[in-house]
């Protein structure tokens, strides 16, 4: 299998697809936009996944993609707007660091993913190479974006899509166990809650989500500007 | 064999929960002393039946991680060190039925589980249960001087405890990459295959630096033997013997077993020659240390470095002529090192049991406070008089017989050609003899400090002779050792299998039960003659003295370099008038003293007017240890004042330094390529 087949190339578009969002999510600026962005990574995630369960001849994948479209497209991007806008959160979210200089970094983690995968992964087909390569830039942005972001919502987002490039991933590889699946789901999604649950405490303790808010609390002083209000 | 010694090592393991229930029940602690005992016998017959009748197959034990399943084998190497630690074990095991029936729980529970890792180390027939075994060493007698801490309360046991970790984490640290980089990528860790898959090159020189490291450190090898003499005597005094006898004996088995047997074969001569090196400078160290020490059980335990020195100086010159291709002087070295390894384990132990008998009986260790115990206890001094003649080396105890074959393959090692194995060998014999020479005046100062002249202090004459069991421990190792040196021809031919493993050749040229020697033209040592001479000679001198002597022989006062009979006013005499422990060290450390073990003295006048006496200060202290420690403890408060910062990130900080990590170690494997 290769270029110019249309199980490949397929596969290739969606993995890819998921991988172009990763970059979305990285530069997105706007809480709204940056969950709708999450959703739709879900989607296509949901759809790769399924993809492989059509080429791969698995019909246990079908169930993962379900579980991807449902919690991550649809549950998830709901619960953290609902929470956005029930607890009126600032709208815009500004990074660590400028746009261009993250994505410079983003295009470097993938060159890095696909140095890395690429020879270790020799004689193994051409198909799962490519998945692994990008499930693997997927993580490495999740977690970058983890690491940029200075909100909460952020870095949850970038844990959500840290955990996306692990379902590509899992995906990709045959005969990945449901199992396992539901237990890096369920997981995430207990992450995520506990994610929420600093945010709910922070947003009534504070009324912010600025983590910085916590270096009072360890005895720090605060950044210019970063005060409590 | 294995199966009979797996079932001796269970066998320890509710002992040791016994231990731990002496807490509730004291009659507890007799049943672990009685069956530690028993045990041990059990392994020396069991050394003995596999020496003589073969070890038999691996025992797959069905328990350890799937990539190494524990295993047990007995052969001739480990039979050979299981003999000694089951005698060792079984005099220390009587010794305590008599001294430590009231010990606390925690000593009771770790002195089973002390025996257990020694054993388990030595039947262990895979790298992964020999360090299992090895460590389980470790703790278990980290436990016991842990124990004894809590019990004393005292600083410097306390001190003796934690440094007695550190060098054992220390040896960990180094001996287990040793059998990883052993293993190498293959990862079979079973001694067949170790012995299939030799080392070569970088890898079996770093291999080697480890495992001297590592066990080097357990066996109190220089430079690495500062915490024995501290550690050692803080003990209680059979778990001493059982650390000087026969801990630094497994450490030294496990630096054969890697080193000469996994790792020998096809192996330059240049192979033996750091172990052949850092055991004169051990002997040398070890015996000098042992002339000056005030302290008793610290005298001997510095003996013991100077005795481990020699036999790893017989295991290294044995590396270096099998090398060499002299596989019949090869075996001899290894027959010295094995032999003065069990003679060692032997007088040792009697030593040092013989200590915690004057120690309990005259309360005290230091050697200023003790002086004419040979009144009160008579049986104890003439069981140390042996113990001390064989470290002394005297013929024909077994000291003698272990250090004459070392010195015999010393001297004959001039066959191997090359210039600097000519020009190590000349250097090393006369440190030998050196160190055999301070030995011996070593323990000649032991014995006659403890037990001859007069009590330095009352408390000395309450002294009460060693009671049965004890007595029985002192008495049956004065036996053996006596025995082992009169047949050291017999005790060679048995351990044949052990000597063949370690030298690649199959026993000693000339190893009959009345004689051994180096080779057939060369002398032979005949102990039962010697004895036999030293009999008639001093049969000839008392009929000599008897018929010659006009008139019977009478006491009578003597002038005694000044020393005389107590006057009446003063029963004890006046403790200045004997020689004390340090004054009799004076001419050795001046002349040795001063360049190797930092010796000095001072003379202070008391100021012009001032009535007070001058004072003369002397001391010596250990250079090696504090030039570790120093620098170990810098490095220390400099990283943690590095890593204060790391307190003071934030979450994100945290994360991004996980994150780089990764992106580090995954541009290395981009590098790198794979494998």
């Amino acid at each position: 299998m290769g270029f110019g087949q249309l199980p490949f190339d397929m596969a290739h578009l969606l993995a890819g697809g998921v991988l172009l969002l990763s970059f979305v999510l990285l530069y997105q600026r706007r809480v709204t936009a940056l969950i709708g962005a999450l959703a739709a990574q879900g989607a296509v995630l949901a759809m790769a996944v399924a993809w492989q369960g059509w080429v791969l001849d698995v019909p246990a994948l079908y169930v993962t993609a379900l579980a991807a479209l449902l919690a991550k497209a649809v549950a998830i991007p709901l619960g953290l707007r609902l929470l956005v806008r029930r607890f009126g959160l600032r709208r815009a979210v500004e990074t660590a660091i400028g746009i261009g200089p993250g994505m410079i970094m983003g295009v470097g983690l993938v060159a890095l993913a696909i140095l890395v995968v690429l020879p270790a992964t020799q004689g193994a087909g051409a198909l799962v190479r490519e998945g692994l390569a990008f499930a693997m830039s997927v993580m490495l942005l999740g977690m970058l974006m983890m690491i940029t972001r200075r909100h909460a919502i952020g870095q949850v987002v970038g844990l959500l899509s840290l955990e996306n490039g692990l379902v590509l991933a899992a995906a990709g590889a045959r005969g990945l166990p449901l199992v396992v699946e539901l237990a890096t789901a369920a997981l995430v999604v207990a992450l995520a809650a506990v994610a929420g649950f600093f945010t709910l405490r922070l947003r009534d303790d504070f009324a912010g989500l600025d983590l910085g808010l916590l270096h009072h609390h360890r005895g720090e002083s605060a950044p210019p500007g970063e005060g409590p209000p | 064999m294995s199966a009979v010694l797996a079932t001796l090592l269970l066998m320890l393991l509710p002992l040791a929960l016994a231990g731990g229930g002496a807490a509730r029940w004291p009659a507890l602690a007799r049943l672990v002393h009685g069956g530690c005992f028993l045990v041990s016998l059990g392994f020396a017959a069991l050394g003995v039946a596999v020496l003589v009748f073969g070890g038999g197959d691996p025992l797959l034990l069905p328990v350890g991680p799937p990539w190494a399943p524990l295993s047990l084998a007995l052969d001739g190497l480990s039979a050979w060190f299981l003999l000694l630690l089951g005698l060792v074990g079984a005099a220390t095991g009587l010794f305590a039925w008599t001294h430590e029936a009231e010990a606390p729980p925690r000593r009771l529970l770790c002195y089973p589980l002390f025996l257990f890792g020694m054993a388990l180390c030595l039947g262990a027939a895979d790298g992964f249960t020999l360090i299992l075994g090895f460590e389980a060493m470790s703790l278990a007698s980290w436990g016991l001087l842990v124990a004894r801490a809590m019990e004393t309360r005292g600083e410097g046991e306390r001190l003796a405890a934690r440094l007695y970790l550190g060098f054992a984490l220390f040896g960990a640290a180094c001996l287990i990459p040793a059998i990883g980089l052993m293993g190498g990528l293959a990862g079979d860790l079973s001694f067949a295959g170790l012995r299939a898959a030799p080392m070569q090159g970088g890898m079996a020189a770093l291999v080697m630096a480890l495992v001297l490291l590592g066990a080097g450190s357990k066996a109190g090898l220089v430079p690495l033997h500062g915490w024995l003499p501290i550690a050692h005597p803080v003990a209680p005094a059979g778990v001493s013997a059982l650390m000087s006898g026969a801990m630094t004996k497994v450490a030294l088995y496990v630096v054969a077993r890697l080193v000469l047997d996994l790792g020998g074969p096809a192996q330059p001569p240049a192979w033996g020659a750091p172990l052949l090196v850092i055991g004169a400078a051990s002997a040398l160290f070890g015996a000098l240390r042992a002339t000056q020490e005030v302290d008793g059980k610290v005298l001997l335990a510095c003996s013991t470095i100077e005795h481990v020195g020699l036999v790893a100086m017989g295991l290294g010159l044995s590396a270096v002529l099998r090398g060499a291709d002299l596989g019949p002087l090869a075996s001899v070295a290894a027959g010295a090192a094995l032999l003065h390894a069990l003679g060692h384990a032997l007088f040792k132990t009697l030593l040092f049991l013989s200590a915690g008998e004057v120690e309990h009986g005259a309360g005290s260790r230091r050697l200023d406070a003790l002086g004419g115990l040979i009144h009160a206890m008579p049986l104890v001094a003439l069981c140390a008089l042996f113990g001390a003649a064989a470290a002394a080396a005297l013929p024909p105890l077994v000291g003698f017989a272990g250090e004459w074959l070392l010195l015999q393959a010393l001297l004959s090692a001039w066959r191997v050609g090359a210039l600097w194995v000519q020009v190590m060998v000349a250097a090393v014999t006369a440190v030998v003899a050196l160190s055999t020479a301070l030995g011996a005046m070593a323990m000649l100062r032991f014995w006659g400090l403890c037990f001859l002249g007069r009590a330095r202090t009352p408390r000395t004459l309450g002294a009460q002779d060693a009671a049965p069991p004890a007595r029985a421990a002192l008495v049956a190792l004065v036996v053996l050792a006596t025995g082992a040196g009169l047949l050291p021809g017999s005790l060679l031919a048995l351990g044949a299998p052990a000597v063949a493993q370690v030298s690649g050749h199959a026993g000693l040229v000339v190893a009959g039960p009345w004689s051994v020697g180096a080779a057939t033209a060369a002398s032979a040592y005949w102990p039962l003659g010697v004895l036999l001479l030293v009999a008639i000679v001093a049969a000839a001198l008392v009929a000599g003295l008897r018929r010659l002597s006009l008139q019977p022989a009478a006491r009578g006062p003597v002038w005694d370099g000044g020393f005389i009979a107590p006057p009446a006013h003063l029963p004890f005499g006046d403790p200045a008038t004997q020689a004390s422990a340090a004054g009799f060290a004076q001419p050795l450390r001046r002349m040795l003293g001063t360049r190797l073990l930092m010796a000095r003295e001072a003379v202070h006048f008391a100021a012009p007017g001032d009535p007070a006496p001058a004072r003369l200060e002397a001391g010596f202290r250990d250079p090696v240890l504090p030039a570790f420690l120093r620098p170990l403890l810098i490095a220390r408060d400099r990283l943690a004042q590095a890593a204060e910062w790391l307190r003071d990130l934030s979450i994100r900080q945290f994360l991004g330094i996980a994150f780089g990590t990764l992106l580090l170690l995954l541009a290395l494997l981009a590098l790198a390529g794979p494998p």
